[in-house]
């Protein structure tokens, strides 16, 4: 119950500054509407109702897969930032607690902005016809890919503790690689053999497979259990492997001074 | 509006803590005078409680690696400190001497080399919740989410130190009322606040957590004189009221005269002195023929002026 609570304090403390920063997020999501608008355009102009809703899925859960990625990434880069790093590693909490609270209030956020963006796209779009997707298909490969996404954000957590100056940015490197390799915007067919066996490692890659199978095709959930499976395994294998390697990470940083504020 | 505020009495720890019930007949360590033939340069501090000390630093040692071409740079070397339960133990020293270091060994910040740190007899690596829980930090930077208000940092603490939100915001509002800020400052973001309430509210947060042992890192630093002397009145009152103890470390050698009971001396990484201020005060005198006063002390101990440490924290700007 203590360590809900605590981690309930994470969960708050980034709707506070949500809130706070309100001006931000407003820009934050006009400059997504505006990424995702321009992607789907792409179908748009070629005519193609089918490449349209491919591209549109594409931007739209990438949308929610990358903020969900950037606010758990970012949990200790904004620490850093504001300089808060060192007391909250002082609190008696333990990190799986904190890093819990982080990637609760990540998901909560990542979906309120990705409806933001799809009821935009809708309505840009009144073409296209809801009525034969399987919501519950996206909905389920959604939730299922966001626990393989905690972990990686956990590890991506690491750099900005490590490397001081440049770790967050150096996060960036892990999404556009996970933008490259996993189908986001075309069919991973079409990259070469070596980069195809890397979407397979990408849970990305599963996540959108099914997505689209549900929106584009109306294939029910259980029809998946292909790409399904997958996705369990990594979210069983990625979520600790981040725990571990974020605690290996505190340590070396606790050891080599570099949770000591800097800037 | 300020407030100068007076200390109050000691009052009964609360029946929530976990530590034994403080000794009313201790003798406070401040009113222990070094004997006049104390002859080392660190004199020790007699043991008057039955129970663990509040801090317990051992033989510590650490060291930073920056260049691996170069050996590493020894930060604290073979410190050792015992510090009795309701004490303010000030530690004093030149900029790079090793006191912030040593700050964050006992905070849990750092790993040590070498060494062990106790709180109230619990290993700050082994058990290392149950340290966190006793105590908290003040440091030179009031460290807040600067967009967010008094109230939101203060809840966020409260709630990862397992605090009731409702009492937390109560508690804090009544803290920050004691400290001179009003209610009505509560709402508002951080950055809009001067240094020197902002260092307020860190004390407030600190507080609010009920420490034991509460490490105040340069907590006056770059404070008006008003605002610092209501800092001060305040940690007199924490001490005395709340019976916590304290270390202190500062640049201002009338604050640790002012707050503590005993003050060592860091140099290099190295323990160089240790005693109360009338002793160290009084050995310099006696022994190298210095004015008795603790600026004297600080030059003697660490080979440097008041002033030359100061300039160099200016230029480190």
């Amino acid at each position: 119950m203590q360590e809900m609570k605590a981690s309930y304090a994470f969960v708050e403390r980034n709707f506070f500054l949500t809130r706070r920063y309100w001006g931000w997020e407003l820009a934050f999501l006009v400059y997504s509407v505006a990424g995702a608008l321009s992607i789907s355009l792409i179908g748009a102009a070629a005519g193609d109702d089918r490449l349209l809703l491919l591209l549109i899925i594409g931007a739209v859960f990438w949308n929610y897969l990358s903020v969900v990625f950037s606010w758990i990434a970012e949990t200790i880069a904004v620490e850093r930032w504001e300089g808060t790093l060192e007391y909250t590693f002082m609190a008696p909490v333990r990190r799986w607690t904190q890093l819990l609270g982080s990637c609760l209030y990540a998901m909560a956020y990542g979906l309120v902005h990705t409806a933001a963006i799809l009821v935009v796209l809708m309505l840009f779009f009144p073409q296209l016809e809801p009525g034969s997707m399987n919501l519950l298909t996206a909905v389920v490969f959604v939730a299922l890919g966001s626990f393989s996404f905690v972990g990686i954000g956990m590890m991506a957590a690491i750099l900005p503790l490590l490397y001081v100056e440049r770790g967050a940015q150096m996060t960036f490197v892990l999404q556009s690689c996970l933008l490259l390799v996993s189908g986001v915007y075309y069919p991973v067919e079409v990259l070469p053999g070596w980069m195809q066996l890397l979407s397979y490692l990408s849970p990305a890659t599963y996540v959108l497979d099914g997505v689209r199978a549900g929106l584009l095709d109306g294939t029910p959930v259980t029809a998946l259990v292909g790409d399904i499976l997958p996705l369990l395994a990594m979210g069983a294998v990625l979520i600790p492997a981040g725990l571990w390697a974020f605690g290996r990470a505190e340590r070396y940083a606790k050891r080599t001074g570099k949770l000591k504020r800097v800037g | 509006m300020t407030t100068t505020l007076a200390p109050e009495p000691k009052t009964t720890h609360p029946t929530s803590s976990p530590l034994p019930a403080p000794h009313a007949d201790r003798e406070p360590a401040a009113r222990i005078p070094a004997g006049p033939d104390a002859g080392d340069l660190i004199v020790p501090l007699p043991r008057t409680h039955a129970g663990p000390p509040a801090l317990l630093v051992e033989h510590v040692t650490k060291r930073f690696n920056v260049d691996r071409r170069k050996p590493p740079v020894l930060a604290i070397h073979d410190v050792s400190l015992r510090l009795e339960r309701g004490s303010i133990h000030g530690i004093l020293g030149a900029n790079g001497s090793g006191k912030s270091t040593l700050i964050r060994l006992v905070s849990g910040l750092l790993t040590l080399d070498e060494g062990k740190v106790e709180v109230f007899g619990l290993d700050i690596e082994r058990d290392e919740l149950a340290v966190k829980r006793l105590i908290n930090r003040v440091s030179v930077d009031a460290a807040f989410f600067k967009k967010l208000s008094p109230m939101e940092n203060l809840l966020f603490a409260a709630r990862l130190y397992g605090l009731d939100a409702g009492q937390a915001r109560r508690e804090a509002t009544a803290i920050l009322a004691r400290l001179g800020i009003a209610e009505s400052r509560l709402g508002r973001p951080v950055e809009q606040m001067s240094r020197g309430m902002q260092q307020k509210v860190a004390i407030a947060r600190a507080l609010l957590t009920s420490p034991t042992l509460l490490l105040l890192d340069e907590p006056t630093t770059g404070l008006d004189p008003r605002s610092k002397l209501d800092v001060q009145a305040f940690v007199e009152e924490v001490n005395a009221a709340h019976d916590a103890t304290i270390v202190l470390t500062t640049h201002d050698l009338a604050e640790a005269e002012r707050l503590c009971d005993r003050i060592t001396i860091l140099d290099g990484g190295r323990v160089v002195a240790e005693d109360a201020p009338d002793g160290l005060k009084r050995r310099v005198a006696e022994r190298h023929g210095q004015p008795p006063t603790l600026e004297a002390v600080f030059m003697t101990y660490t080979g440097r002026s008041l002033d030359e440490d100061v300039e160099e924290d200016d230029s480190d700007e």
